[in-house]
């Protein structure tokens, strides 16, 4: 049967792209963030998983002008990076798990998650960034990738409630794949960040970090936390923190923290990194 | 049917900010088309080759269309703009995320990036307008 293992959660930053694409990694400015992603790397090389399910939003490159859907996942065999307005990414072509995504697909509106399935799509920075954070420069990524958009910029946007439920949801899919798969969850973005307007430059280290703090063990008290609130506290981007909802409860009831790691700034936003491992 | 957690006006209620509702993207639809032609390396370049030549393939608005030769990303998110569309004009620029987004902030690029350094702007003050808070 498969079974999902481990969680990431990490900010999907597209500066830190840039920085790791273009050789500035050990730079006084970046060091320190690549820091926080030692061990992961490290880690990463004995838990190589088959697949991982990867819930991120897309930034206005394949979605949101003709259709925003709530919840959408990539159906397509495989995915190039996208121009994002400076050329492709030259990272690896992500390819999918089209059997087990069939079957998460299927199951999650059997489970009441009516998903938008694309079949043809490019992926961002949002999906692009975490996996060269994870995995670093290489050839080929070393796993199938399942790609999960949540709309996390036009409102309504998913509740945090929402997103916790399209995580058990997810979990109970692939508890019944019948195939021996070895799969992670990863939630990508946040933490507190805001691109626009004369509140730009928004950070909020003490709700990132009480976010933190409540994550692994007590993620309950993080789920009623509503739209407003993120976009009070920690802007109309860090509202991306929904989707590390719907990593953690991916996971199930008990996890242990094998990582944590926070630091301001990478170019406008708090970074933040966990790695979780299941315990059931 | 679910009572809703909060009014709607309180979206309005956030300190220099425009919540990117659906009207607001409607409001920017040919603008975003516009932001989302550039990435294309063949219309970037045609783009800054002759810019209101480009501009005028699209049904965006005059103001819209006045406001990108200016630069102003601070009055396109006015006019409806979203920055993960405008960003893309920032990049075609040349400018770093960073840059494109200091220029909202009523701060020099410099300055805004001291800022971001020293932990960025903090929430305080800059939650409610109608609390002050």
């Amino acid at each position: 049967m498969a079974r999902i293992t481990a969680g990431i959660a990490t900010s999907h930053v597209p500066a830190i792209g840039a920085a790791i694409d273009n050789g500035r990694t050990l730079d006084d400015y970046w060091k320190p963030v690549f820091e926080g992603y030692e061990f992961v790397k490290e880690w990463i090389k004995d838990n190589t998983p088959d697949v991982v399910i990867l819930i991120y939003n897309d930034h206005a490159s394949a979605l949101m002008l003709d259709i925003v859907p709530t919840f959408a996942m990539g159906f397509a065999e495989e995915f190039l990076p996208a121009d994002e307005g400076w050329g492709r990414r030259p990272v690896p072509t992500v390819y999918n798990d089209t059997d087990l995504a069939a079957h998460i697909a299927e199951q999650l509106v059997i489970d009441e998650f009516d998903l938008t399935i694309i079949n043809d799509m490019d992926v961002d920075h949002g999906l692009t960034v975490p996996l060269s954070l994870v995995f670093g420069e290489v050839e080929q990524w070393p796993c199938k990738v399942i790609p999960i958009a949540v709309n996390v910029t036009q409102f309504p946007t998913p509740s945090g409630e929402r997103c916790w439920k399209l995580g058990e949801a997810i979990r109970n899919a692939v508890k019944t794949y019948p195939e021996d798969l070895d799969v992670q969850i990863w939630g990508t973005g946040g933490m507190s960040h805001q691109l626009q307007g004369t509140r730009a430059g928004l950070i909020n280290a003490e709700f990132d970090n009480r976010f933190l703090d409540l994550l692994a063990h007590e993620p309950e008290e993080l789920v009623p936390i509503t739209r407003l609130e993120y976009l009070r506290e920690v802007g109309t981007e860090g509202i991306e923190l929904i989707m590390w909802l719907t990593m953690r409860a991916a996971l199930g009831y008990g996890v242990e923290e094998l990582h944590r790691f926070y630091r301001v700034p990478a170019s406008n936003t708090a970074v933040g990194h966990v790695v979780y491992k299941a315990r059931s | 049917m679910r009572a809703r957690l909060y009014a709607l006006s309180e979206l309005e209620d956030i300190p220099g900010t425009r919540v990117f509702t659906a009207r607001r993207s409607r409001q920017g639809y040919h603008l975003h088309k516009f932001c989302m032609s550039l990435m294309q390396e063949e219309n970037r370049e045609q783009f800054l080759a002759d810019e209101r030549a480009y501009l005028d393939r699209f049904r965006m608005t005059e103001e819209q269309k006045q406001a990108v030769l200016a630069r102003d990303l601070g009055r396109l998110i006015d006019l409806g703009g979203n920055m993960y569309f405008l960003v893309k004009i920032a990049s075609t620029d040349g400018w770093s995320a960073q840059k494109a987004v200091s220029s909202m902030s009523g701060m020099s690029a410099d300055e805004y990036a001291a800022m971001m350094r020293e932990g960025g702007r903090s929430p305080e003050g800059n939650r409610s307008i109608r609390e002050g808070s």
